[in-house]
């Protein structure tokens, strides 16, 4: 029963398992599902394991038993995809406005909020991606907006520079939280992390230490000598700033994945912030850099003993870095310049790190990575460069 | 709900629990597949309540393991009394046989809940705060029902299979072989009616008027962005408890946008602060 259900949760990318399904024939045939919201009840606590894919599960339900449709992209995701087509803008004005068929100047009119509002409508128009139509988005079409296209001014909607069509890219759910899903590649990658887990004797002496109590109390001519020991405990706390915007660190997706995956369960408490390509007064907790900011104001009442771990690469234009206001995502105003922001935050926390998933010998080519390297010890990410970073991290001084 | 109501083994709620049916429905298939109930829910949603309501309404004793980020899986089964052994050994004074270390075993919780004579509900709470290893380890055990002692080298098995409850505080994620054994359930923030029914059960009392300006401040307070730990359930009661005892208290005060007690509402310095100053912010 039901095992066209089971498939389509599967094919909708739910992680349903075929015990967790039998399981659910079991409860069915011991009676305890008597109508629809019992199975809809039952069915969501035996099969879908995290509350991340209720919304699916909802909408998986809705279109078996009731016939409604499913749809493709969610509103929050195609945050990203407006903000991308906000930098294009400022790019090529004429372009974008000709692609939604509206006034250059009237789009000129709004400010950067009211522009990512009026290109979130009009994504919303769009609910499926037309590959190879003439309508305003998609791949390999006439249309200017999206890439590989055959119109003259197409304009590439971000996009790597190695023939990944971004539309494309920008559809097959990129703006999955890098902590939240993907596969687990590289075991090792964890185990280097681990080591960073420092476990200290901490608190009173409440332990009793067996091997050394009995030698004591030999030594004491059979009088009990109970000697005590203080617990280990993981004091160490973690902060994690990712690079995840521009599309500069998207090759590198996978690796941050595998590192995320991993440092969720190694620390007490870790926690992770997104910038794009460098830091500025903001840092945001969600991947799509948009619902949840915090200032570094207050990231700095943090224990001074948090080590820092800034992911990126460190690569973006001079200006970005070193003026004032010039950050690249428009909506974001800076009241400093970012090589100020870092050197503040490597002056809060003096076990800090930046690592880079570039290779080694692009670092000489690119100027900001040497600035950055002035501020943060840089390491590679790669296994060695991660031990290296971790050494650093675990010093004492 | 007739049927159910027949059966002297369902959960329907308890004395100070306020149940929501969905809720009923999945401890009730947990019991009756024996399967252990997972509850993920951000602090303040009654995870750890409901164990405690579950077996008040089954009329079972409650175990609680209170799981702690250093504890290794043993302390929860079981425990070798190696001192009281030295010490009898030593002064010869007990009844014990010193040369029969069963003698010497302890039961750690999970192990009481086992060895109990009765139906348990056993409560694990807060398990994210272990590591992966002790949790995979556990659901082992909680799976076959039985452990070994290695100091005798006996199997010890379950006279009685608990209920279990599990909670987690979703700080990080548990791994796929345990999500695969366990029950889920995401307990969301509570929607204001269900407060509204909540508050009422802890304050039968509360006038109309007092209990709605309460709860719109509490929810307008919970909007507010950059608090660390937002106020939950147990922070509102024991709010309201406060502002009841306040003689010269009235619900007016906080129609006109002022908060007292703040302090009960935030436990942290840096929340108590940013909230201070917002709520001056939204008065002007």
């Amino acid at each position: 029963m039901f095992i066209q259900f089971f498939y389509t949760l599967r094919d909708r990318g739910v992680p349903v398992t075929p015990t967790s399904f039998l399981r659910l024939q079991r409860a069915l045939s011991l009676g305890l599902v008597t109508s629809l919201d019992d199975f809809y009840t039952v069915a969501r606590s035996l099969l879908v394991k995290s509350e991340r894919y209720f919304d699916l599960y909802d909408q998986v339900f809705l279109h078996h038993f009731r016939g409604v449709e499913l749809k493709d992209p969610e509103a929050h995701e195609l945050t990203d995809i407006a903000k991308a087509l906000l930098e294009e803008w400022l790019k090529d004005p004429a372009g974008v406005a000709a692609a939604f068929g509206i006034d250059e100047k009237k789009l000129k009119k709004m400010s950067p909020e009211e522009l990512i509002r009026y290109f979130l409508d009009r994504l919303k128009e769009q609910t499926e991606a037309h590959h190879g139509g003439n309508r305003w988005i998609g791949t390999r079409g006439t249309s200017p907006v999206g890439h590989s296209g055959t119109h003259p001014e197409g304009m590439r909607v971000g996009g790597v520079s190695r023939n990944k069509s971004a539309i494309k890219v920008a559809m097959d759910r990129r703006y999955r939280d890098y902590s939240q899903d993907g596969p687990l590649t590289q075991a090792q990658m964890g185990e280097a992390l681990k080591r960073l887990r420092r476990m200290v004797p901490a608190g009173p002496k409440d332990l009793v230490n067996v091997d050394k109590t009995i030698r004591e109390t030999l030594r004491n001519a059979g009088e009990i000598e109970i000697v005590f020991d203080r617990r280990l405990t993981d004091r160490l706390k973690v902060i994690l700033m990712i690079d995840n915007g521009g599309w500069s660190m998207e090759p590198y997706v996978e690796l941050v994945q595998t590192l995320f995956s991993y440092a969720r369960s190694q620390f007490k408490d870790l926690r992770t912030y997104y910038f794009h390509n460098s830091v500025y007064d903001v840092v945001w907790q969600d991947a799509q850099r948009y619902y949840r900011p915090e200032r570094l104001d207050e990231i700095s009442h943090r224990d001074p003993e948090t080590r820092l771990i800034v992911l990126g690469d460190a690569s973006m234009s001079p200006y970005e870095l070193m003026y004032a206001g010039g950050a690249i995502d428009y909506t974001q105003r800076s009241t400093r310049p970012s090589i100020d922001r870092l050197k503040f935050l490597a002056s809060l926390f003096r076990h800090a790190v930046w690592l880079n998933p570039s290779p080694l010998w692009e670092w000489e080519r690119v100027r900001t990575i040497g600035m950055i390297r002035q501020v943060f010890p840089m390491y590679e990410l790669t296994l060695d460069g991660l031990e290296g970073a971790v050494r650093r991290l675990v010093a004492r001084n | 709900m007739k049927e159910q109501e027949k059966k002297p083994n369902s959960f329907r709620g308890a004395s100070k629990y306020v149940l929501d049916e969905e809720l009923a429905k999945i401890v009730n298939i947990s019991i009756a597949l024996e399967m252990p109930l997972l509850l993920k829910g951000e602090p303040g949603t009654g995870k750890t309540m409901l164990a405690y309501a579950i077996a008040e309404s089954l009329d079972l004793p409650l175990i609680i393991l209170n799981v702690k980020s250093s504890m290794k899986l043993v302390e929860a089964l079981y425990q070798y009394d190696t001192l009281t052994r030295l010490n009898d050994s030593r002064f010869g004074d007990s009844k014990r046989n010193v040369s029969d270390i069963e003698a010497y075993i302890r039961m750690g919780k999970i192990g009481q809940s086992f060895v109990a004579d009765a139906k348990t509900v056993l409560l694990i709470d807060e398990i994210d705060k272990a590591d992966t290893d002790f949790q995979d380890d556990m659901l082992d055990v909680l799976d076959q029902m039985s452990f070994d002692i290695i100091e005798i080298d006996k199997t010890l098995k379950a006279k009685n299979r608990p209920v279990v409850v599990i909670t987690s505080n979703a700080k990080k994620d548990l791994s796929d072989p345990f999500l695969g054994r366990c029950n889920f359930h995401h307990i969301a923030f509570p929607e204001p009616e269900m407060m509204r029914k909540i508050v009422e059960v802890h304050f039968p009392k509360l006038s109309d008027e007092m209990a709605t300006a309460c709860l719109q401040t509490f929810y307008r307070l919970r909007d507010i962005g950059g608090v660390e730990k937002k106020p939950a359930t147990r922070e509102l009661i024991n709010w309201i408890r406060a502002l009841k005892s306040d003689p010269d208290f009235r619900p007016a005060v906080l129609q006109r946008g002022e908060v007292p007690y703040l302090g009960v509402l935030y436990k942290k310095s840096a929340d108590l602060g940013l909230a201070a100053k917002a709520i001056a912010r939204l008065r002007r």
